[in-house]
């Protein structure tokens, strides 16, 4: 919130309020000249907000993690491996975790992501924050979300950009041998993509 | 780090906290997916935005930035006249339009 609006002994809206009123009006000019179909807004808030989640990403991490050659093309050719599984229209790269090596994804300038693959990021992802210290100091970083690597570990650290995204393959976690791939699919978060998470091992309980 | 600057860790926080961010961000997908415009473009005038407001130390949002980078991009374009769009905005804030969406 901006302090501006304190200034001022009559009473304003909200700046919230204004933007949307701006993006109304926004919406209405481009309307009016046929540059955009509010239905075709609505159908893309509508699928980023309840269809496009991690659970795309989820099921390209699975079948790596099942399948050895699916696997070996992801590492080698991401834009084309994931179109096998029906998914597309972005330039990928996936880098694999194993151990002794983490890989981390960022994008320093903005917030470039592999949308269609995991769905909108975080609030976090786009914080200036994280933004500056997952280069810096990606270590603290990764203890903060909960990831302690070993001294020994390296972490590489993936800047993304428009013209190329970026996907982390968590390793698979133990304890896991005798289940589906739909099953492992369920397992792998958002966060374990982005490379702030490892998956866990199941507790032996739950399954 | 703990308080502010921590990092959020939770999976689950809604994609758009307004309305108004999911409506800015469904134009700009669908204008691109119609070749009004090459997201990359858009995406060069976002990071122009917010590396600008950053250094102003501006405590615009995130979705506040979006959308000056796809007006800019809009005007840049002769898409959209930044006057039309003043006026038009005017209208909406004295009350003398109302289209819902």
């Amino acid at each position: 919130m901006s302090d501006a609006h304190h200034e001022h002994g009559h009473h304003h809206r909200e700046p919230e309020s204004v933007l949307s009123l701006r993006v109304r009006a926004l919406e209405s000019l481009l309307v009016e000249k046929k540059l955009v179909a509010s239905e075709a807004v609505d159908r893309i808030v509508g699928a980023y907000e309840q269809d496009i989640g991690p659970h795309n990403g989820a099921k390209v991490v699975a079948r790596a993690w099942v399948d050895p050659a699916y696997k070996q093309r992801l590492l080698a050719d991401g834009t084309e491996a994931i179109e096998e599984l029906g998914f597309g229209g972005v330039d990928l790269k996936v880098v694999e975790n194993r151990p002794g090596v983490h890989n981390m994804v960022v994008c320093t300038l903005c917030s470039c992501y592999p949308h269609a693959l995991i769905g909108l990021p975080p609030v976090w992802y786009k914080s200036f924050e994280y933004r500056s210290r997952a280069v810096r100091e990606p270590r603290v970083v990764l203890r903060e979300f909960g990831v302690d690597l070993p001294e020994s570990a390296e972490i590489r650290i993936w800047d993304s950009s428009a013209e190329l995204r970026y996907l982390v393959l968590p390793e698979r976690p133990a304890g896991t041998e005798g289940m589906s791939e739909a099953q492992l699919a369920e397992m792998v978060t958002r966060d374990a993509m982005i490379g702030v998470a490892l998956v866990r091992s199941p507790a032996p309980a739950a399954r | 780090m703990t308080g502010a600057t921590a990092l959020p860790r939770k999976n689950g926080e809604l994609v758009f906290d307004e309305a108004w961010q999911g409506r800015i961000f469904g134009m700009t997908v669908a204008m691109s997916h119609d070749a009004s415009f090459e997201w990359r473009e858009f995406q060069a005038q976002l990071i122009a935005e917010i590396a600008h407001a950053e250094r102003e130390g501006a405590s615009s949002s995130y979705y506040e930035r979006w959308l000056h980078a796809f007006e800019r991009l809009l005007a840049d374009k002769g898409l959209v006249d930044p006057t039309a769009l003043a006026e038009r905005t005017h209208e909406f804030e004295a009350g003398h339009r109302d289209d819902v969406f």
